[in-house]
């Protein structure tokens, strides 16, 4: 954020100087400045109600989902938030998620149908808690700030670049009436001032990338500690990414770092890479999550952030206390599923012994079913590597 | 002299000075620990007066449950006759246990499980519990922090001073084991 500042006052500077000369500096400067405050008035006003309504969101209550409203309300008080945010739902297939809103206090989530439809309780809180955890750090202030910034760098420097290329620099030559070394400098300056106009907006779209994916790092630390449970997030985040409906509608670019997973559909053989992307890679968000251990708390993520990126941590020290929260154990559903697997797998075991397969217990503990038409009579373990000898189906056991 | 007297004036100024901000800290702090119960006492509430409607739902899938369905009324009255925080502390702790041998006997009747109004009530409950659990991590941090305040020192000559007892935990252990007084319920 202040690299982007500095960026963005730089490029002002730079631009004035070639413009009207080297005093006329400080006012580029504060003409850059005034194109983002009054970008990010504007936008902060009423940004949230366009995003929305850009995606078409209905508000929900309790009664068109009682569930979704409920884990709302209990990652509020998880997170101790002054207000209810209001909820929405956005009726789009692709599963996604984002907050929005000024602050914690007017704040807003949306939630596409297809999310709904496809994830259980504890991975729909690991999504809320991710969308609280934004609200709670501010981070669409935050991110909506540096968007704006970025918007201001490469709009001040589309404007001086055509101006260049179509007023030409010989009408401005007219302010430097001076003598010859001030129109070499001028020169020089005008030189100056093209490179920072070329560079500029790429430099500040690279900062606003990585502020961007700092903050999603920082909203999955703080889903894992609110919910007590990263495996929620984790599983959710494997639903996500293993989906494939088509890309959300609604998204573009500034609206993009909002959402829970980058609402983009990466291009077939062209990988995002890290640095041009608004979110972390989904697989190492989870790697992340998975390998927390039994502690919750920004510390045990920090740790399990090193551990599996091998790079500084990315959660300021402030955060960094010792904090002694606990995983909480599953939900039903998780259980649920479990069951529901274990019963699958007696059934497709009925089914093999009816189509007469060869049941047999390996000395590793595996069991093995050998299909009726398997021709040879060994056969090896695919976990212990041991051979074992076939029984013919119609030989009697013994 | 005149200037001992100034010395001593200044002291007395600031000792009475540190001892107002003590206290205002410690009614702080109090305040706080106040709201962050009243937080939990709202989603306790909510838990006793879904439980009626639990029992009502599932009453007549579950005729030969009668003892499952006793034991929660029972811990449901006791729990709203708790007076103090340790008593409703270990109240609740029955009632959550009472609910959770309820649910796992909910297991054995599909028919229940199927049930749109029972999923309903269901649904409601597992949030409230989660809820219940999620603000009782933010007061028990406020308690931690309002007794720190009031026994170390120095601070805690000023909460001496003006009565300020230390608060109890909500549903943690050794809060749980204290001696309950005894509760009338009829």
């Amino acid at each position: 954020m202040v690299m982007m500042a500095a960026v963005l006052l730089a490029l002002g500077y730079v631009i004035g100087a070639a413009y009207a000369g080297q005093d006329a500096g400080f006012i580029g400067l504060i003409v850059a400045a005034a194109v983002w405050f009054i970008l990010a008035m504007v936008s902060l006003s009423s940004g949230d109600q366009i995003l929305l309504s850009a995606s078409n969101a209905k508000e929900v209550t309790h009664d068109d989902h009682p569930q979704l409203v409920n884990i709302v309300e209990e990652m509020k008080i998880a997170a101790g938030l002054p207000a209810m945010p209001k909820i929405y739902i956005i009726p789009d297939p692709a599963p996604n998620a984002f907050a929005t809103g000024r602050s914690p206090k007017s704040a807003s989530v949306a939630v596409t149908a297809g999310l709904l439809g496809r994830l259980n309780r504890d991975e729909l809180q690991g999504v809320i808690g991710h969308e609280m955890s934004h609200i709670l750090h501010r981070d669409i202030l935050y991110v909506t700030l540096a968007g704006i910034m970025l918007g201001s760098i490469v709009l001040i420097s589309q404007v001086f670049l055509r101006s260049m290329f179509y007023g030409g620099i010989g009408s401005r030559r007219r302010y430097s009436s001076e003598g010859k070394g001030s129109g070499q400098a001028m020169l020089i300056m005008l030189v100056v001032a093209l490179i920072a106009a070329i560079l500029a907006p790429i430099m500040a779209q690279l900062f606003y990338f990585a502020l961007s994916r700092k903050r999603e790092y920082l909203a999955d630390a703080g889903s894992a500690r609110l919910t007590r449970y990263p495996e929620g997030l984790a599983s959710a985040l494997e639903k996500i990414a293993g989906d494939t409906s088509p890309q959300l509608e609604a998204a573009n670019t500034v609206t993009a770092p909002m959402y829970i997973v980058n609402p983009f559909k990466k291009v077939a053989g062209m990988s995002l890479s890290d640095l041009t992307s608004t979110h972390p890679p989904i697989s190492e968000r989870i790697k992340i999550l998975r390998s927390m251990g039994s502690g919750v708390s920004f510390k045990d993520y920090s740790d399990s952030f090193t551990h599996v990126t091998h790079r500084r941590t990315i959660v300021p020290p402030a955060a960094l206390t010792k904090e002694d929260i606990a995983l909480r154990a599953a939900g039903d559903e998780a259980k649920d599923k479990l069951r529901r697997e274990n019963q699958m797998r007696q059934v497709g075991d009925i089914m093999r012994k009816v189509n007469q397969f060869v049941f047999l217990t390996c000395l590793c503990g595996l069991v093995l079913k050998i299909p009726p038409n398997y021709k040879s009579d060994k056969v090896q373990c695919p976990r212990c590597k041991r051979m074992l000898d076939v029984p013919s189906p119609t030989s009697p056991p013994k | 002299m005149l200037t001992t007297l100034i010395i001593i004036a200044a002291a007395l100024v600031l000792v009475i000075l540190s001892v107002i901000a003590v206290y205002n800290a410690l009614v702080g702090l109090r305040n706080q620990v106040d709201n962050a119960w009243s937080q939990i006492d709202v989603q306790l509430k909510r838990r006793h007066d879904l439980i009626p409607n639990l029992v009502e739902t599932a009453k007549g899938y579950m005729q030969h449950e009668r003892g499952t369905f006793e034991a929660i009324t029972k811990a449901r009255s006791e729990a709203m006759g708790a007076k103090s925080v340790p008593e409703a502390s270990k109240a609740e702790g029955a009632l959550g246990e009472a609910l959770s041998k309820f649910l796992l006997v909910v297991e054995n009747y599909p028919e229940l499980k199927a049930n749109q109004n029972f999923l309903a009530v269901q649904e409601e409950l597992a949030s409230t519990e989660n809820r219940i659990s999620f603000a009782r991590q933010s007061y028990n941090d406020q308690v931690l922090f309002f007794n720190n305040k009031t026994q170390m020192f120095p601070s805690n000559v000023v909460a001496n001073m003006f009565n300020f007892s230390k608060r109890d935990f909500f549903g943690v252990e050794n809060a749980a084991e204290r001696e309950v007084p005894k509760v009338s319920f009829s």
